[in-house]
């Protein structure tokens, strides 16, 4: 028995089906991951994101904190509501997670990071936080449902509460607003459009009951995976852990170098890597042969090996099967994957694969 | 809950034989199976001539979750692969017994069926496996 949401209820009463995931009892689908999919590439879906850590931080040290702390710089948030996706990485330039954090108010910041990691997070950020006036507190009262599509935002808004939705309404992306327990963010995982809403874990049930009404489709993790690929968007411990650091993860935007100064945990380490060269490729790949992509699978450059697929999957709205790997240094466009034994042609293409419901790769 | 047709054949890989009377028989997966694998969207046929062993791996179906394998569930030779569900992998899900049968068989020794299970005795594995 895994920890539940507040909306456990919920993926039981629709028929979800239930699987243990970091720790958790998650719904992976209800019925058909590919419908999912295609509802949140067409239209609107929501996820219950409940699982992952939101850590509310403030005190007077905690931008100081927070910039030694990340690799991307928190100083790069000049107004109160934005967004920045970056990694936290260990002294060896190895990634501890990826997260997500908002500016909320001067000193003020909330971050939310993966659930399976969640407690070596906290751990982590707690250590790396003595020496400075900062206070951590975990938000396990809170839920957040991430509604992603085209039309998510315009059948969401009408449930957010009256005080914040203009606000809401108004958000640019990778922006968010709140009131009381309320976080609206434009931000999300599916290379949609849409908002991540965190609320009081009692007020997610009648949320997610509403958005049900608007007809917004109830999406489990399975179509999450397979929208994350699709939109060229990592996954924490499959495509980069504490061994392998963003440089070699396709993350080396993430980075913020500049300030020269600024001495954020691993920046040594990275700056060792760089300097070594060599570094292994990121790549997407597209597969041409016939078969699925899987996490594992070796990959061949003219017969010799060459790297190995960190993601793959089917992608539902290519009707092809795509990847990510690390590969050697070297430009290769064409190369092969090893399945069950058979070698079947790929392609090295440039992630995103698809965004906001159209392919960006030649098929 | 998954259906189990009475006139059919089970084996412990879950999937299901229909013997066509003619000492060739129908292989697919149940309805059981499909519902677990989730949404398929590959599938690896055998190729026609080939001699298959008992439980010999013969067939991949990939879902949008895993690869599994399909086994031969008697010895014999593969007749005819439903070559349909190369584009439309989905006709499993959607007809596991009908047209999303995956491949024919001729049976090389009818005794070989007595060990398959019967309908009640697949459920009784499945009651057992979850």
């Amino acid at each position: 028995m895994g920890l539940e949401t507040p909306l456990f209820a919920e993926h039981q009463a629709l028929g979800g089906r239930i699987v243990p995931f970091g720790g958790w009892d998650m719904p992976l689908h209800y019925g058909s991951q590919l419908d999912e999919h295609r509802a949140v590439r067409r239209d609107a879906g929501m996820f219950d994101v409940s699982h992952m850590q939101i850590v509310d931080l403030d005190g007077s040290g905690t931008t100081d904190f927070l910039r030694r702390l990340i690799a991307n710089d928190v100083a790069r948030l000049k107004a109160h509501g934005k967004a920045l996706y970056g990694c936290m990485l260990n002294e060896r330039g190895g990634v501890v997670d990826d997260l997500i954090i908002y500016l909320r108010g001067p000193e003020r910041y909330r971050m939310v990071v993966n659930a399976a990691t969640a407690e070596k997070d906290l751990a982590w950020v707690r250590k790396q936080s003595s020496g400075f006036d900062v206070d951590t507190r975990p938000r396990r009262d809170l839920a957040m449902i991430a509604v992603q599509g085209p039309n998510a935002r315009a059948k969401a808004v009408d449930l957010i509460p009256a005080a914040l939705r203009e606000r809401a309404a108004a958000l640019e992306s990778f922006f968010a607003a709140e009131q009381g327990d309320w976080l609206v963010a434009r931000t999300g995982y599916t290379g949609e459009d849409g908002f991540e809403i965190a609320c009081p874990a009692g007020e997610a049930p009648a949320l997610w009951r509403g958005l049900k009404k608007a007809e917004v489709a109830p999406c489990g993790l399975g179509a999450r995976d397979t929208l994350r690929l699709e939109a060229g968007m990592n996954l924490y411990g499959q495509d980069m852990d504490e061994d392998t650091g963003p440089l070699e993860s396709g993350l080396g935007w993430t980075i913020a170098w500049e300030p020269g100064d600024r001495n954020f945990v691993g920046r040594s380490a990275l700056e060792a890597q760089r300097g070594r060269g060599g570094l292994r490729r990121f790549v997407g790949l597209l597969l041409t042969g016939r078969g699925v992509l899987r996490a594992h699978q070796e990959v061949l450059s003219r017969g010799e090996p060459w790297g190995e697929i960190t993601s793959g999957g089917f992608a539902p709205t290519l009707q092809r099967s795509i990847a990510f790997a690390r590969v050697a240094p070297g430009i290769d466009t064409e190369c092969e994957v090893l399945i069950r034994g058979k070698h079947v042609a790929a392609r090295v293409v440039k992630p995103p694969f698809v965004r906001n419901g159209r392919p960006r790769i030649d098929l | 809950m998954s259906n189990t047709p009475e006139n059919l054949k089970y084996t412990k890989e879950h999937e299901w034989v229909l013997d066509n009377g003619d000492g060739s028989l129908t292989v697919g997966i149940t309805d059981h199976a499909q519902e677990a694998l989730g949404d398929l969207v590959f599938v690896e046929l055998p190729e026609v001539g080939r001699r298959v062993d008992t439980a010999e791996a013969c067939a991949v179906v990939e879902s949008v979750k895993a690869a599994s394998d399909i086994y031969s569930p008697v010895r014999g030779e593969v007749l005819e692969a439903n070559t349909a569900l190369s584009d439309t992998p989905e006709t499993i899900n959607e007809d596991p017994y009908g047209a999303g049968w995956i491949f024919k068989l001729r049976l090389s020794d009818a005794s070989q069926l007595d060990d398959l299970l019967d309908a009640t005795g697949y459920e009784a594995l499945v009651a057992e496996e979850a």
